[in-house]
């Protein structure tokens, strides 16, 4: 497992049919093994923004790169090896019928077959703490069970980069625990799309506000969730009686 | 939420470790389609042909050791054939008999009976295999056997899916009965309609989002096969031996 740093220069996207655009030249930077938070209120083009980072949109202007990668029609098959995208809703990201081959459907797609598959996926299950789940129907699993089995969809195809997507929504306090000390474990260079502002102090070293398709802030986290007119201004809020400073 | 309640789909099969369950999937799947279409080509006149094969069908559920409860319980999706089939008999014109005193059409107490032992026995196959073959098995077996994987695939989504639709169907039903919706008459049917719609559309919507997490694992049209082991040659003949049985049954009851 590696990881690879990740570029995005002045990004700008326009839904079809729409006036206003859903991200107006977006810029970041973000090391390779670097934990950044993605905050922002509903509709700041959060989601727009990760759909370009694998090629789900196609940039209308700006570049977006993965390592030295561009992310260009013809380099989409590599993009999307080195790119893991975990989305918000586990019921999408699990598609196949078992664990098993909702695990192989990534890396099946790059050519690995037969026992090296097999042995792919076992391992891969063990290392999200999903072990002996192979043979389950997604549909039966618990929704930390998804998450995690959600992430293993896609660290079987030995990704660089990690995007998850709202990864603690829905889950239960345990649930939510179990999946961060997941995600700390990972090596990989993480993008966090989070409402969950204590989770983006616990992972993120780095957080960044993402409002009106831009980045509007870009700090440590600790420091940029103490600013409480900055918060307020995107319509984030800290749960009733955390304090940042004392984390 | 999800994972108490088993899926409607995952309750059909029943763990065991029969003979019958050991076999490959794509062996069963042709074994029963085979002998379906032999009793369905097997004139109803030959009473005889149709005992056979209903001893041939009983010994394959009595080997799956689903017991006779699960059996009975699963051939009630018969029950519309059946209402269907006994009002032949009033209906039909020719020869007629007379049964305590109700005049019967004999040529619609042959059709009655042509429906009943057909369903009856096509029904109890497909019970024996359904019941012993886990649904992925199943769909590994039609991809086996050389069925176009985009079909295969269609046939796993909405098996996949379909928990998740009546979920969401049973959320918006609690949703407007909490605001109290209480549906009796057929005017009140619109908001189900209403529901039918927007369901249509949220399954619509997760089309494009299944869809969209497909590519990002890098789908390129063509499912992958993530198959095991194909059925040995053995396996095939042991199975076929079945069919055969009932072709040899039909052969000698029409000649």
């Amino acid at each position: 497992m590696s990881a690879a740093s990740l570029s995005v220069t002045d990004l700008r996207f326009r839904y079809p049919g729409e006036h206003h655009d859903a991200l107006h030249g977006l810029s970041i930077e973000i090391e390779a093994g670097e934990r950044v938070a993605i905050l922002g209120p509903n509709g700041s083009g959060k989601t727009t923004f990760v759909m370009h980072l694998n090629g789900l949109l196609s940039t209308q202007s700006g570049e977006v790169c993965i390592g030295d990668t561009p992310v260009v029609e013809e380099h989409l098959r590599e993009v999307r090896r080195r790119v893991g995208a975990v989305f918000q809703d586990a019921d999408d990201q699990l598609f196949m019928s078992t664990v098993r081959e909702d695990v192989a459907f990534g890396p099946a797609n790059l050519g690995i077959a037969g026992d090296e598959l097999g042995e792919l996926v076992e391992r891969t299950l063990e290392r999200v703490g999903a072990g002996g789940y192979a043979d389950r129907n997604p549909h039966h699993l618990s929704g930390g069970e998804k998450r995690r089995v959600a992430i293993a969809t896609v660290l079987s195809m030995d990704p660089d980069v990690l995007v998850l997507d709202e990864p603690t929504s829905g889950l239960d306090p345990a649930g939510r625990r179990e999946l961060i000390d997941l995600l700390s474990s990972l090596p990989q260079t993480q993008l966090i799309v989070t409402h969950d502002l204590p989770l983006a102090l616990q992972l993120c070293d780095r957080s960044v506000i993402v409002s009106g398709g831009q980045v509007v802030a870009d700090a440590p986290t600790a420091v940029l969730l103490s600013d409480a007119a900055l918060l307020a201004e995107h319509r984030l809020e800290l749960p009733m009686g955390f304090d940042p400073s004392k984390f | 939420m999800s994972g108490a309640h088993g899926s409607t789909v995952s309750r059909i099969f029943i763990p065991g470790d029969s003979r019958i369950h050991r076999l490959p999937s794509e062996t069963k799947l042709v074994a029963v389609v085979a002998a379906v279409v032999v009793m369905a080509v097997t004139p109803r006149q030959e009473v005889v042909a149709f005992v056979l094969y209903a001893v041939g069908a009983w010994s394959v559920i009595a080997m799956t050791g689903i017991g006779l409860a699960t059996y009975v319980k699963r051939l009630a999706v018969i029950i519309p054939f059946v209402l269907f089939a006994v009002i032949v008999p009033f209906l039909g014109g020719g020869e007629s008999v007379q049964v305590v005193g109700v005049s019967l059409s004999v040529d619609g107490l042959w059709a009655t009976w042509n429906i009943l032992v057909k369903a009856g026995l096509g029904a109890t196959l497909s019970i024996a295999l359904s019941a012993t073959t886990r649904v992925p098995e199943l769909l590994h077996g039609l991809t086996r056997l050389r069925v176009p994987r985009l079909l295969v695939a269609i046939i796993a989504f909405m098996l996949r899916y379909i928990d998740v639709l009546v979920e969401q169907l049973g959320r918006m039903r609690r949703s407007m009965v909490a605001r109290g919706h209480d549906p009796r008459w057929l005017w009140q049917v619109k908001p189900i309609a209403s529901s039918a719609g927007a369901l249509f559309v949220r399954s619509y919507e997760r089309g494009e989002r299944v869809h969209q997490a497909m590519l990002a694992r890098g789908y390129s049209g063509v499912m992958p096969v993530v198959t095991d082991r194909q059925a040995s040659l053995r396996e095939w003949l042991s199975v076929m031996l079945y069919p055969l049985v009932f072709v040899v049954v039909l052969v000698v009851a029409v000649m």
